[in-house]
């Protein structure tokens, strides 16, 4: 009978690789799933709005403008202001908008885990994935603020993909860990949601990190987005390499909470057909 | 499915078709099969509420739900498989064990081969992408590559019957054409082992008829069909053999028409 070509699969529950292991596995058995996911949801953007790519290019500008009129009258002494906004601004939309789509993707998105079988951590994958794309979008009115304001780009704006690599990790990480709780307690991605907002004044954006008092920077070392960020932001907005100390510490940051991340997830994946 | 012999002993035998192997050929194997839902007691939906019964009593109560207890069966390659029992018996809970959707709380399943859930139809599919997208995206959803996907595409939509709409929204389609693509795209490939759930309306008459037309083919071509329907006709025209679920137990296995006869019986 029929084609014996490919082997026929057998599913044994009790035979069971450790949890990480398996959803690591099977993440990459769909991977073109996650292709496909991150398709679906940057052309349904472009599609139904006329201003699609050019909102989410004209969003951070406007968040700019504001906060270039508030805040650099505050630090006078940076120069380039709306180029030092801009180029924090995007990496931490990048982390904020991934981390809660990830977790809204994996705690809501409940109806297709109860039906088939997949690896859930592809939802969280492909989070992070439309948002690359929406950064690389987002960098095009950054070099044209930086090429009106007097801070012209150099060749160190090519880094960019090395220095989202790690705040990439750490978002999904982030993501992850919100949502191995987020299936238990709903209320938590409410409070992930406030956290954000709290944290994106603990980590230096609208200011530069040695303005501040030696007290208040010494409790803002412990906010591992300054790094992630000041990694991002210094080939754009200084024009040169981050020294390798900046490297070692964003990539460690970032890899080490992807891997607590995806962790704390696959242990309690199984939990997500059990609560409808 | 098979030709229509209504009698329980035909059933009883192991099925001749699926020939080279054996009747001994399990597909699927549940043993001491038990799911419990750990439903609190008052519910207890938030981190807030949580943490304040934690702080005052330190214990939050739990009613256990057993939707399955202590199952064991087995299904043979090749067999059209009944479950019946009324709502809430755990029917639905057994298919998603063996779609893998759910894990059991003690006990073990064993399954052998690719399963397709009809569970599913459709999931994905999103109103402002393309019929070629959804395609795609649903293809991939069920576990098929993009090779694959580029392959089987013609068939899939030749098969759905969508023409020149298929590079349209998907929200232009009327609902007969989504079911339509919906089902093509699952039931592309021949799986080993089909899950049926309750009535299968897809679309109009004519392509309901190719629709079991093709699961009569796969059965024929050694697929295993899970089917579950209240309609005790279907089951009994249908399936060979049917277990009877109730309250999470197994209260029979055996041929269809006996099933049928005592769940009848029981009411």
């Amino acid at each position: 009978m029929g084609k014996a070509a490919s082997p026929v699969p057998v599913y044994d529950s009790d035979l069971r690789p450790p949890a990480a292991w398996e959803e690591l596995l099977e993440a990459w058995r769909y991977r073109d799933l996650i292709v496909q996911l991150v398709r679906r949801d940057v052309t349904a953007r472009y599609k139904r709005s006329v201003l699609g790519i050019a909102w989410t290019m004209l969003n951070p500008l406007g968040m700019m403008v504001v906060l270039t009129v508030v805040f650099s009258k505050l630090f006078p002494t940076v120069r380039g202001y709306p180029v030092f906004v801009l180029s924090a601004l995007i990496a931490w939309n990048f982390f904020s908008q991934t981390s809660m789509a990830a977790v809204n993707a994996l705690v809501w998105g409940g109806a297709l885990f109860q039906r088939i079988y997949l690896p859930k951590s592809v939802f969280a994958i492909a989070a992070i994935g439309t948002g690359l794309v929406n950064t690389a979008f987002a960098l095009v009115p950054l070099v044209l603020v930086m090429a009106v304001t007097g801070v012209p780009p150099r060749w160190t704006v090519l880094l960019t993909p090395l220095t989202i690599v790690p705040l990439a990790a750490f978002a999904l990480g982030v993501g992850l860990l919100i949502s191995a709780v987020g299936i238990y307690f709903a209320d938590v991605v409410e409070m992930y949601n406030v956290a954000l907002t709290a944290l994106f004044y603990a980590t230096p954006i609208v200011y530069p990190l040695d303005q501040m008092p030696a007290s208040v920077q010494r409790i803002l070392s412990f906010n591992p987005l300054v790094y992630l960020v000041e990694l991002f932001r210094q080939p754009l907005y200084q024009g040169q390499v981050p020294a390798w100390h900046w490297w070692g510490l964003a990539y460690g940051i970032g890899f080490v909470t992807l891997l607590v991340g995806w962790l704390a997830f696959a242990s309690k994946v199984d939990e997500f057909a059990y609560r409808a | 499915m098979r030709t229509p012999t209504t009698s329980g002993a035909v059933a009883l035998a192991p099925e001749a078709r699926a020939s080279d192997v054996s009747g001994e050929d399990v597909v699927i194997r549940l043993e001491h099969v038990t799911v419990r839902y750990r439903v609190p007691a008052e519910p207890v939906r938030t981190f807030k509420e949580w943490a304040i019964r934690y702080l005052l009593r330190r214990k939050v109560p739990y009613r256990e739900v057993l939707a399955l207890n202590d199952v064991s069966l087995e299904v043979r390659a090749g067999e059209v498989f009944g479950l019946i029992g009324p709502n809430g018996a755990g029917k639905s809970t057994l298919l998603k064990l063996v779609a893998r959707v759910l894990r059991p709380t003690s006990g073990r399943v064993w399954v052998k081969g690719r399963v397709a859930p009809l569970l599913a139809m459709g999931a994905a599919f999103h109103p402002e992408l393309t019929g070629r997208e959804n395609v795609y995206l649903n293809g991939t959803l069920l576990g098929m590559t993009r090779r694959e996907i580029d392959e089987r595409f013609d068939a899939i939509v030749a098969f759905a019957d969508i023409g020149s709409f298929i590079d349209a929204p998907l929200r232009t389609y009327s609902s007969g054409m989504v079911t339509r693509l919906a089902f093509a795209v699952a039931t592309d490939r021949k799986p080993d082992i089909l899950i049926l759930d309750e009535v299968m309306g897809v679309g109009d008459t004519a392509f309901q008829q190719k629709s079991f037309a093709r699961i009569r083919a796969y059965q024929e071509e050694g697929a295993t069909i899970l089917f579950v329907s209240h309609s005790m006709e279907a089951i009994k025209r249908l399936c060979q053999r049917a277990a009877w679920l109730d309250h999470g137990r197994v209260r029979f296995v055996g041929p269809a028409d006996e099933a049928v006869e005592r769940y009848l019986a029981s009411l």
